[in-house]
C-alpha cells in the first residue's frame, strides 16, 4: 500500500528523496520550541470557527428591530450587524460556542505570539541568519493584533463602538494627513455607515490573506534554516539534537493541535466572553462603564490614560494629545522591535551566525534591557484598568493614575537594574540554577 | 548472555508499553464517546456548555492518545542531524550575480532606460493610488460645524422637545438638534443648575437661561460621551480615559488626559417656551486634529 503510494508519487514527481529527507528532518524537543507552535494552531481554530461565522454575520449598520429570542432587547431598533450577531448567539446552534471559541482562540494567538516573541528575544535566536524570520514573526504581530482589533468591532455593539470611536480621533490626531484618513477609512465624520463592511473584508480576506502568506514563509525559512538549540552535551553549531519529523514530532505536534483546540473549546463552552447583549446596540451618544478592552490592546488603552494634558500647539496647528501614546508610542515600540537584531549586531559587532541559542544569563545587558522592556508595557497594561482599581481601592481615580505615571517610568529601570545584577552573578557564580546561586555572587559580581 | 536486571528492565519496558497502550485506547474511546454524546446533544437542540466540554472531551481524548502514543511507544533518538552552512560557494554566487547581471555587455545607455523604467512605474503607482480617494467624502468643513442652527430646538432622542419644567435642578439629559436625532456630533449635555451657583464664563453672557447649561457630549481627547455627571463636585466624567470637566467653570478639564474643555452650546428659550440654541458650537466639537484652529 505505502510502497504503491511512493512509487505513483515518485514516478510522476520524482519526491522520494525529498519525502526521506523531510521525514527525517530532526526538530529539538524543548518544550519553550512549542510555543511558536501554539500561536499557528490558534491561527487555524481562528479560520475554521471564522468561516463558520463568516456565513452568518452581516456586515451592515442598516436598522432592523430586534425579533430574536433575547428578551431585553426585543423590539429594539438594531444594526443589522448586531441583529446578526445576536442571532448567532442565541438562534443559531452552536452559533455561541463557535463565536465564543473564536475569541477565546483570538486571545490566545496574540499571547502565544508575545510569549513566542520574547522566548526568541531572551535566547538570541533572532540573531543572523534568522533576521528575515524575525521580521516576519513582528509583522505577525502587528497584523493579530490589528485583527483582533477590527475582528471584535464587527459587532456593532457599545462596547466595540466606542472603542471605533476612539480609533477615528487617533487617527484624527495624525498631523497633516489625520483628518483625511479617518474620513477615508470610515467613509466620513464618526460613525460613518461604510466602516463595519470595510472592517469585515479586513478582518476576514485582506489580513488572514496576509497572515496565512507569511506563516507560510515564516515556516519555510524555519525548513531552511533548521531550528535553533540549546546548548548541551553533543549539541554543536553544526548539527541538530531531537526527534524525527516522522512519526514521532507529527504525533507530538498534532497532539498539541488537538490539545490547544480542546483548551480554547472548553473555555469557548463554559467562559463567557465578550457578551454583546449586555452592552447593548451601539448608540453614538451611549457608553458603558468601564469599557476596556481585549488584552492586547491593554498597554495603548493605558498609555492613553496615563498621558499628561499635554499637547504641541504652534502656528495656529497642533499635534493632539491621542497622538502621543497612540500613534508615536506603537510607532516607535514596532520600529524598535523591527530594528533590534541589526541594532544589536552593531553594538556587540557581532556579526557571525549563530544557531545555538544563548541562555538569558549569557547576555546580562539584553536580558536586563528586555525586563525592562516588559516591565513597561505591563504597567501600561495594568494602568488601563486604573478606574477599576480606583473603584477597587475607593480611592480617586487621580490617585491611581499618578501612582501609575510614577511606576511606568520608575520601575523599567529598577527591574533592568535588578535582572542586570542577577544576571552578572548567575554567569560570574557558575550555578545551574537561580536557587543553587550563593547570594553573595549578587552582591559582588567581580569576585 | 542476558543479564538479569536486563531482563528486568526490558520487562518493565513491557510493561509500560501495555499500560500506554491502555491508556492510548482509553483516550481514543472517550474522544469518540464525547463526539458521539455530541451529536446527540446537537441534534436535540444544542445547549452551549455542553457542546464546549464535550468538544474538548473529544479532541482532548485524541490528543492525550497521540501524545502518550508519541512519548510511550514511537522511536525516542535523541536524533541528530547535521546542519550544512547556508551560504552556498563563493562561485555560486558569482554565478548567480552574473545571471541577474544578464548581458554581459551591457546595452548602451542601459541606465537611461532603466531611469525611464523606473519612472514609467513610479507614475503608474501613483495613478494606482488615486482609487483609495473615492473611499471616502473630503473633510471639508465637516469637522468645524454641527447641525445646531440659531432657533433649532433641543429635543431628546425620542424626538420629545424640552420646556423649562422638564428638567429639575440637578438633572441633566443628552439633546440633539430637532429633526437630527442621529447626529452624533450634535449631541449635547444640558445640565440644570441652580441660577444662583453659576456664573457665565466672560464672552458668554446670557448663554445658560435659568441655569440650563449645555456643552458637547463628545469628550475633546477621544471623542467618547462624556456619560457620568457628578451631582455633588458638579463634574462630568468621561469613563473611556477618565478626564474630569468642571461645569461651573466652562467645562474645564480638571484632570484626566483631555486638554481643552468642552465646547458650550448657547441656549434660550423660543417664544413657544421651548429649549433652543441661539446658534452652533462657536469651536469645534470632539477631539483635536491637525488645523483645528484654521475655521
Amino acid at each position: 500500500m505505502i510502497k504503491r503510494f511512493v512509487r505513483g508519487m515518485d514516478e510522476r514527481l520524482g519526491a522520494s528523496s525529498f519525502a526521506r529527507q523531510a521525514l527525517n528532518k530532526v526538530f529539538p524537543d524543548h518544550w519553550s520550541f512549542m510555543i511558536g507552535e501554539i500561536a499557528l494552531y490558534a491561527f487555524v481554530i481562528l479560520v475554521l470557527t471564522g468561516v463558520f461565522l463568516s456565513l452568518f454575520f452581516e456586515g451592515s449598520t442598516g436598522e432592523v428591530v430586534y425579533e430574536g429570542s433575547y428578551e431585553p432587547l426585543q423590539g429594539v431598533e438594531v444594526s443589522r450587524a448586531y441583529n446578526s450577531v445576536m442571532e448567532l448567539s442565541y438562534d443559531v446552534r452552536a452559533g455561541l460556542v463557535m463565536r465564543q471559541i473564536h475569541h477565546w482562540a483570538a486571545l490566545l494567538f496574540i499571547a502565544a505570539m508575545v510569549v513566542h516573541l520574547c522566548r526568541i528575544f531572551f535566547t538570541g535566536a533572532f540573531r543572523k541568519p534568522r533576521e528575515i524570520n524575525w521580521i516576519i514573526g513582528v509583522t505577525l504581530l502587528l497584523l493579530g493584533i490589528f485583527n483582533g482589533f477590527t475582528g471584535y468591532s464587527l459587532p456593532d455593539d457599545l462596547l466595540s463602538g466606542t472603542g471605533l470611536r476612539i480609533a477615528h480621533s487617533i487617527a484624527l490626531s495624525v498631523p497633516l494627513v489625520g483628518t483625511w484618513t479617518a474620513f477615508l477609512v470610515f467613509g466620513g465624520e464618526f460613525p460613518a455607515e461604510d466602516i463595519i463592511g470595510r472592517l469585515l473584508v479586513v478582518h476576514i480576506m485582506i489580513v488572514p490573506a496576509a497572515i496565512g502568506g507569511l506563516i507560510a514563509a515564516h515556516l519555510a525559512i524555519l525548513w531552511r534554516q533548521k531550528h535553533t538549540d540549546f546548548p548541551g552535551p553533543g549539541r554543536t553549531e553544526t548539527n541538530v539534537v531531537g526527534s524525527k519529523l516522522w512519526p514521532t514530532y507529527a504525533a507530538k505536534s498534532v497532539s498539541l493541535f488537538l490539545a490547544v483546540f480542546a483548551v480554547t473549546a472548553l473555555l469557548g463552552g463554559l467562559v463567557q466572553i465578550n457578551p454583546v447583549w449586555l452592552y447593548g446596540p451601539f448608540r453614538p451618544e451611549q457608553v458603558s462603564s468601564p469599557a476596556q478592552p481585549d488584552w492586547y490592546m491593554g498597554w495603548v488603552e493605558g498609555a492613553l490614560r496615563l498621558m499628561p494634558a499635554w499637547e504641541l500647539r504652534a502656528f495656529g496647528f497642533e499635534i493632539p494629545n491621542p497622538f502621543y501614546p497612540a500613534v508615536l508610542l506603537p510607532g516607535i515600540t514596532f520600529l524598535l522591535l523591527y530594528a533590534w537584531p541589526f541594532l544589536e549586531a552593531r553594538f556587540t559587532k557581532d556579526l557571525e551566525p549563530h544557531h545555538l541559542l544563548d541562555r538569558a544569563r549569557d547576555q546580562p545587558a539584553r536580558t536586563a534591557l528586555g525586563a525592562a522592556t516588559l516591565t513597561f508595557y505591563t504597567v501600561l497594561f495594568f494602568a488601563a484598568s486604573n478606574d477599576l482599581i480606583a473603584k477597587l481601592l475607593e480611592v480617586r481615580v487621580e490617585t491611581v493614575t499618578t501612582i501609575y505615571r510614577i511606576l511606568v517610568l520608575g520601575l523599567p529601570p529598577v527591574v533592568g537594574y535588578v535582572v542586570f545584577r542577577l544576571m552578572k552573578g548567575l554567569l560570574a557564580s557558575g550555578a545551574e540554577r537561580f536557587t543553587q546561586m550563593p547570594l553573595s555572587a549578587v552582591l559582588h559580581p567581580r569576585r | 548472555m542476558t543479564e538479569p536486571n536486563e531482563i528486568e528492565a526490558a520487562g518493565t519496558e513491557r510493561n509500560q508499553q501495555k499500560a500506554a497502550v491502555r491508556w492510548i485506547a482509553i483516550g481514543f474511546s472517550v474522544s469518540a464517546f464525547a463526539s458521539l454524546a455530541l451529536a446527540v446533544v446537537y441534534f436535540l437542540g444544542g445547549q452551549p456548555q455542553l457542546e464546549g466540554t464535550l468538544l474538548a472531551i473529544a479532541l482532548g481524548g485524541i490528543a492525550v492518545g497521540l501524545g502518550l502514543w508519541a512519548s510511550e511507544l514511537l522511536p525516542k533518538g535523541p536524533f541528530v542531524e547535521g546542519r550544512k552552512t547556508l551560504h552556498d560557494a563563493p562561485v555560486d554566487r558569482h554565478e548567480a550575480e552574473a545571471a541577474f547581471e544578464g548581458d554581459p555587455e551591457p546595452v548602451e545607455r542601459r541606465s537611461f532606460l532603466l531611469k525611464m523604467l523606473g519612472a514609467a512605474v513610479a507614475a503608474l503607482g501613483v495613478a494606482a493610488l488615486f482609487p483609495i480617494r473615492s473611499l471616502g467624502v473630503r473633510p471639508g468643513r465637516e469637522l468645524y460645524k454641527t447641525h445646531w442652527t440659531p432657533g433649532a430646538r433641543a429635543v431628546t432622542r425620542a424626538g420629545t422637545p424640552l420646556t423649562v419644567n422638564d428638567l429639575d435642578v440637578g438633572g441633566l439629559l443628552t439633546v440633539f438638534p430637532e429633526g437630527h436625532v442621529d447626529a452624533a456630533d450634535s449631541q449635547t449635555i444640558v445640565i440644570r443648575l441652580d441660577e444662583g451657583e453659576y456664573e457665565d464664563p466672560p464672552g458668554r453672557e446670557g448663554w445658560a437661561p435659568q441655569g440650563f447649561v449645555g456643552y458637547s457630549k463628545i469628550c475633546t481627547h477621544a471623542g467618547c460621551p462624556v456619560g457620568l455627571y457628578q451631582q455633588e463636585t458638579r463634574e462630568l466624567f468621561c469613563p473611556c480615559h477618565q478626564s474630569v470637566f468642571k461645569v461651573l467653570e466652562g467645562a474645564e478639564p480638571t484632570a484626566g488626559p483631555a486638554t481643552r474643555p468642552l465646547p458650550q452650546l448657547p441656549l434660550g428659550f423660543d417664544d413657544d417656551g421651548y429649549l433652543v440654541a441661539t446658534g452652533d458650537f462657536t469651536e469645534p466639537v470632539g477631539p483635536g486634529f491637525w488645523d483645528r484652529d484654521h475655521d
